[in-house]
């Protein structure tokens, strides 16, 4: 089951992807640094389907779509925070990586606790705890993207891209 | 019910009569902006989707700035790749090295930026023209590539608080500390998802460059624009740069705001920002003496003119402190040669600064100007994040340029009329 990584509020695209790893954009060697200035030991330790809860404004800063990826190529399952900045919130959904906005969930989970989450209901539930909570839901129009694999995708799904 | 500045360029961009906050629009585009990190991702994304057309040559910008002149193999592979789609699409506004400038200071400065235009760029300072009356916003490199290709974005009409300025600014106040100000004020997050709508008496005694520091930090308050109403000062300022006809937008008397700030200006002093987040603010009175180490002066924040001129200002017939570096980057080449005209350049030189060609470099850590452990910097960019100039122990305060000249001279941080009166 998932583990759960915690950070608090405001954290920046900087600590999640440093721009001095942003000349080589691919997701092997974005991974291999995520988080490295906020959580040395990220990199090294987190495993597919783990799970990453943030506080307040998570992705604030840089509009590098290298966050996201960086964390998506991790293989984290989503993101779960209090709020997100926009355009961290944009390049998430534009690459087909969830996130949840859920401040009753953040404030309830802790660091270790298993989490499970339904992306097609919004449903996180904390399974040490018993305790569920209901992510704010997404517009259809951002469900359609999402649910395309990511903006370009359903770009043509929508017959806009060839 | 009335509609704001945003919405009224979103809703006519849509082909709407009219929008309300929080309803999803597809938003034609006038601009389309990438640099040479978020561009490369861009074309990668371009080509794994098979996109083969783009919309039009004549609106999409690309501005190699951030590791230019090239730092390293890796950076010139990201321009080299750059380069070569720019060549492909024959794109008209491609500003490679000897042309370019920080792209935010560049953008407005060729004429690419009209009020009631909407924008979008690759990067999060794009906010930046709200300075002219456009609706500008940072996106990612995926939403680059489908502007690219398609000249549209899907956006969410955003809500938008009023900032109210009043009176007129002391002589060492600039645009830096009104937006510092307004982020201490109502916190990085303070206008998440919304756009900060500039307006009053105020914005008359703030000049263009002033304003387009103000816009530009909208994003570190979370906004997603900053917008300023256009006056006789923009119009000047487009005046002979931009022949495109363009109409400007005033928001309607009517027009609904989560909240108000009011800012006046003849009470605020310069204003800081202590690591390591640009909320952190505090008066240069209250925080003045802090050891520094390096002092950088330039970015798309403030390499403007007018932020070369009050850096030279100060630092004229003076010498920047023993132990202290002091690197000054103008954002263009016509600032470049402007501030070389009119001797700031000499001034710089001679006080013992080092001055750069245009690079985004050290405001981003990326190279002309990185921080060693537990150094200190007093910076003219826009943020002041763990890690953002140099390794997690090194710290940046964000200021003004008069506040960094007057700190390159005290080698602390100094309060520029105390070293304009030789009291520090």
């Amino acid at each position: 089951m998932a583990k759960v990584y915690q950070y608090g509020n405001n954290v920046d695209t900087d600590v999640i992807i440093p721009a001095r790893y942003l000349n080589a954009p691919d997701e092997k060697s974005l991974a291999s640094h995520c988080m490295e200035d906020i959580d040395p030991d990220f990199a090294g330790s987190v495993e597919p389907g783990d799970i990453i809860v943030g506080g307040a404004n998570f992705g604030c800063g840089s509009s590098r779509e290298h966050a996201p990826l960086a964390i998506k190529s991790c293989g984290v399952r989503c993101v779960i925070a209090a709020s997100f900045a926009r355009i961290f919130y944009r390049n998430s959904i534009n690459i087909g990586f969830p996130i949840l906005e859920c401040p009753e969930a953040v404030a309830s989970i802790h660091a270790g606790d298993q989490v499970t989450v339904d992306f097609s209901t919004g449903i996180i539930k904390n399974e040490t705890t018993g305790r569920t909570f209901q992510a704010a839901p997404f517009p259809a129009f951002i469900n359609g993207i999402i649910e395309s694999g990511g903006l370009l995708k359903s770009l043509k799904a929508r017959g806009i891209a060839k | 019910m009335g509609m704001t500045m945003t919405q009224k360029i979103l809703a006519k961009h849509a082909g709407l009569s009219s929008v309300k906050a929080g309803q999803l629009i597809e938003g034609k585009l006038d601009l389309v902006l990438g640099n040479d990190i978020t561009t490369p991702v861009a074309i990668t994304e371009f080509d794994k989707a098979g996109l083969t057309r783009i919309f039009d040559k004549e609106k999409i910008a690309i501005v190699l700035d951030h590791y230019t002149p090239c730092k390293d193999i890796k950076a010139a592979q990201l321009c080299a790749k750059a380069r070569a789609f720019a060549k492909r699409f024959d794109l008209t506004h491609f500003y490679d090295v000897g042309q370019m400038g920080v792209e935010h200071a560049l953008i407005p400065e060729k004429g690419l930026a009209a009020p009631g235009e909407a924008i979008v760029g690759a990067d999060s300072h794009t906010c930046t023209y709200g300075a002219l009356g456009a609706f500008s916003t940072g996106v990612g490199s995926t939403d680059m590539a489908a502007a690219m290709a398609t000249g549209s974005l899907w956006f969410k009409v955003p809500q938008a608080i009023k900032v109210t300025l009043t009176g007129t600014p002391g002589t060492y106040v600039s645009g830096k500390d009104v937006v510092l100000h307004l982020i201490g004020e109502i916190g990085v997050d303070g206008a998440l998802y919304q756009s900060l709508e500039f307006t009053g008496d105020g914005v008359a005694q703030l000049t263009m460059d002033d304003r387009f520091t103000i816009a530009n930090m909208a994003i570190e308050a979370g906004a997603k624009n900053g917008i300023f109403p256009v006056d006789e000062q923009t119009r000047a300022y487009l005046k002979d740069k931009v022949d495109r006809p363009w109409e400007a937008v005033d928001a309607d008397s009517d027009a609904v705001y989560t909240r108000e700030v009011v800012i006046d200006l003849s009470a605020l002093r310069p204003t800081v920002a202590l690591p390591h987040l640009p909320s952190n603010t505090k008066t240069v009175d209250e925080v003045a003496g802090m050891e520094i180490q390096q002092v950088v002066i330039g970015s798309c924040t403030n390499g403007r003119l007018k932020d070369l001129a009050e850096a030279a200002g100060i630092l004229k017939g003076k010498r920047v402190a023993p132990g202290v570096r002091c690197i000054v980057l103008p954002a263009t080449q016509k600032i470049y040669l402007d501030a070389m005209a009119r001797g700031y350049l000499e001034t710089f030189i001679t006080a013992g600064c080092a001055v750069s060609t245009p690079t985004c470099g050290p405001c981003l850590g990326g190279h002309m100007g990185v921080l060693a452990d537990g150094e200190r910097a007093v910076s003219t960019t826009n943020r002041n994040f763990v890690g953002r100039m140099g390794p997690v122990s090194s710290e940046i305060i964000l200021a003004s340029p008069a506040v960094a000249a007057a700190s390159a001279v005290a080698g602390c941080l100094a309060d520029p009329e105390k070293i304009v009166r030789g009291e520090q």
